[in-house]
């Protein structure tokens, strides 16, 4: 029989160590996939690394995907802190880029050291927007934001469908819904030339810096932690509950809006259906592995890039569907999920339950 | 306007309704019974994906149509586990809990229908369940349309969601669930195991869930699509709360869900392309959050939702 004991405060080591067990857990995970699909393991994990790491483009392509997966990630931690599980970092994502494309495409004609400040912030402000309701619904009615989120997305999918097929639509597209392009002084300087990478990068690590220090170090990062830990305590020491929430939605909202502006203006220049591969949801895992902590976000979001990029190779070098993405960053979650819980507990084998237990 | 309102008297309008919530009508009898017993099951939409998509696969290598509704409710019950494994057994947030039962199964079903068919240009077609033909009952004026003339999943979905009420409110072993779901140390002290009781209404609601996804496969369609349950999930999940957790109201609010849905496609065809399809389509997620936002208001939630039961603490 096993038993879970409670620990005291877990260990700094024991803290870190638990997302990377987690996240190799999941990728060795991976090999039963892979063996039922008939791959040589050997084989898929070395196309894995080689295509994930093993070049200059490979690198700059990890931190080209990584840079929306920071972003949204922080606004699944920083919402998940003062748990307002906000699920709706997808659709945040795309109404961040349709305002990207509202503004950009030529509506104003500002020189870029404007236009992209601008096209940045209305993404994070129509992204904003679309928290602020669920949080509200929350507060007021009691209403779960995950369902609410949930929701939402599709309704926001289905949006953009209609803009760029209707009033948004490129006239230049040859018949593919798409949106008319950003003009050249709205886009984000690519880093790197003859790469993806673009300036899009140093707006994230900026976001989890800020974060970082907004979280550890402010008045109102105390608030966020003490709503979402303590929240009948927090409403007793005087805390605005209600009020913090809905500002940390607004907050959560404007970062997954950012990744949308960011990919339209970093990596497309135009708004397609298909921007995000399901970045805000992956978003949700990379917080999870991170322990919810702003800077931990960078690093987790840079495996989970890796795992997406590294997989696309290995599936075309060892033809096995590109879904072995998706299932190793599901398996991630679960694995940090269960290891979470030997940080708060030890294990006890026992021959038959304890007295007094 | 006016032939779009005759139509809403028609036994074809309602037949259609009634087709359209049988899906809503297996996913909301599980999420009651998840969320009676204290247990939130947000992977329900991966479920759903599963669902259709092993039930579907068992029936294109020759199950039998029943043979596939089995697969997929094993399917289900097994994902239920490994949900119940992680929020009743390890105590989790059910939301992320959930989330990643969803990503999970939904990754593994796009995964495991690329690997049974990995040349497969356009989806393979099954043959699907066909409308029922009883003896007197089929031939009886608007009901023998309405309720008779449907697949035998839908009659199986009004059983099972009825079969709930009655189970429920009726029996000692549904009195205990719902207590689980209300005071769970109240249950234990009666020396009755509430991790049992919330690991079996996990997994028997999950197949339920995975029951309704298999509908999609085996009786609305015969082909498995990607995304094809398209946020039915979440939809139960709203319905679960506007129907403030009961089963009849419940069943009423999917019909009444269908029936919108079906209303709102007549509407768009009526609408001759005037207004934008996609308009229509939104509709039925906005209403979905329109009823949790009403349903939200009368707090009649499981006293214990959402929390987890650990032996000895408060």
């Amino acid at each position: 029989m096993i038993r879970l004991e409670p620990r005291g405060v877990p260990s700094r080591g024991l803290a870190l160590a638990v997302p990377v067990a987690a996240a190799l857990a999941a990728l060795a995970l991976a090999a039963v996939p892979l063996l039922l699909a008939g791959a040589p393991l050997g084989r898929a994990y070395a196309a894995m690394a080689e295509g994930a790491l093993g070049s200059r483009f490979a690198l700059t392509e990890v931190l080209t995907r990584a840079t929306p997966l920071i972003l949204t990630g922080l606004a699944a931690a920083v919402a998940f802190r003062a748990r307002l599980y906000n699920i709706g970092a997808e659709g945040q994502l795309y109404v961040g880029a349709l305002a990207a494309v509202a503004v950009g495409a030529g509506t104003l004609d500002w020189p870029t050291p404007l236009l992209v400040p601008a096209v940045l912030g209305a993404g994070a402000l129509a992204g904003a927007a679309m928290m602020v309701g669920p949080a509200l619904a929350r507060v007021t009615l009691g209403a779960d934001e995950v369902v609410t989120t949930l929701l939402l997305n599709f309704v926001v999918l289905l949006l953009v469908q209609m803009m760029i097929e209707g009033p948004m639509k490129d006239p230049m597209s040859m018949g593919w819904p798409q949106s008319e392009p950003l003009i050249d002084a709205a886009t984000l300087p690519r880093l790197v030339e003859k790469t993806r990478l673009h300036a899009g990068l140093l707006v994230a690590l900026a976001a989890a810096g800020l974060l970082h220090g907004l979280m550890a170090r402010t008045v109102a990062g105390f608030a966020i932690r003490a709503v979402g830990e303590a929240p009948a305590a927090a409403r007793f020491a005087g805390l605005p509950v209600g009020g913090t929430l809905v500002a940390v939605g607004a907050l959560s909202g404007a970062l997954a809006g950012l990744a949308g502006a960011g990919e339209v203006a970093g990596v497309k220049g135009f708004l397609a259906a298909d921007l995000s591969p399901g970045y805000g949801y992956a978003g949700i895992v990379v917080a999870m592995l991170a322990g919810l902590s702003p800077l931990g976000t960078v690093a987790a979001a840079l495996f989970v890039a890796a795992v997406f990029v590294g997989a696309d190779s290995m599936s075309r070098v060892v033809n096995v569907s590109s879904y072995i993405a998706n299932l190793i960053v599901a398996l991630s979650l679960i694995a940090v999920l269960v290891a979470g819980v030997l940080t708060r507990y030890r294990l006890r084998y026992a021959r038959r339950p304890a007295a007094g237990a | 306007m006016q032939a779009s309102l005759d139509l809403l008297f028609t036994v074809a309008f309602w037949g259609a309704a009634l087709r359209i919530a049988t899906p809503l009508i297996f996913g909301v009898a599980g999420a009651v019974l998840c969320e009676r017993a204290g247990v939130l099951n947000l992977g329900i939409e991966g479920i759903m994906t599963a669902g259709a998509m092993t039930g579907w696969l068992a029936v294109h290598f020759g199950a039998g149509l029943w043979g596939g509704v089995l697969v997929a409710a094993l399917t289900g019950a097994g994902l239920g586990l490994l949900l119940a494994g992680l929020t009743v057994k390890l105590g989790l947030s059910q939301h992320v809990s959930g989330l990643a039962v969803t990503l999970l199964a939904t990754s593994a079903s796009y995964f495991g229908y690329r690997l049974a068919l990995p040349a497969a240009a356009s989806p393979p077609r099954i043959e699907p369940f066909r409308p029922l033909d009883l003896p007197v009952l089929s031939d009886l004026p608007i009901l023998g349309p309405i309720l008779f003339q449907q697949t035998a999943l839908t009659l199986l979905a009004i059983a099972a969601i009825l079969g709930l009420g009655l189970f429920l409110a009726r029996t000692p072993l549904g009195l205990a669930v719902r207590a689980v779901g209300e005071n769970p140390a109240a249950v234990e002290a009666q020396g009755i195991d509430v991790h049992a009781l919330r690991i079996g209404a996990v997994v028997a609601g999950s197949a339920l869930m995975a029951l309704g996804g298999a509908f999609l496969t085996l009786s609305a369609f015969n082909a498995f699509f990607f995304e094809m349950v398209a946020g039915r999930g979440w939809i139960c999940i709203a319905l679960t709360v506007f129907a403030g957790w009961r089963p009849a109201k419940a069943l009423l609010g999917a019909v009444l869900f269908g029936a919108f849905d079906a209303f709102q496609v007549r509407l768009q065809q009526a609408s001759g392309g005037l207004v934008p399809g996609q308009v229509f389509l939104m509709l039925p997620y906005l209403l979905s959050i329109a009823a949790l936002l009403i349903g939200a208001r009368h707090a009649s939630a499981p006293k214990a939702l959402m929390r987890p039961y650990i032996r000895g603490e408060r």
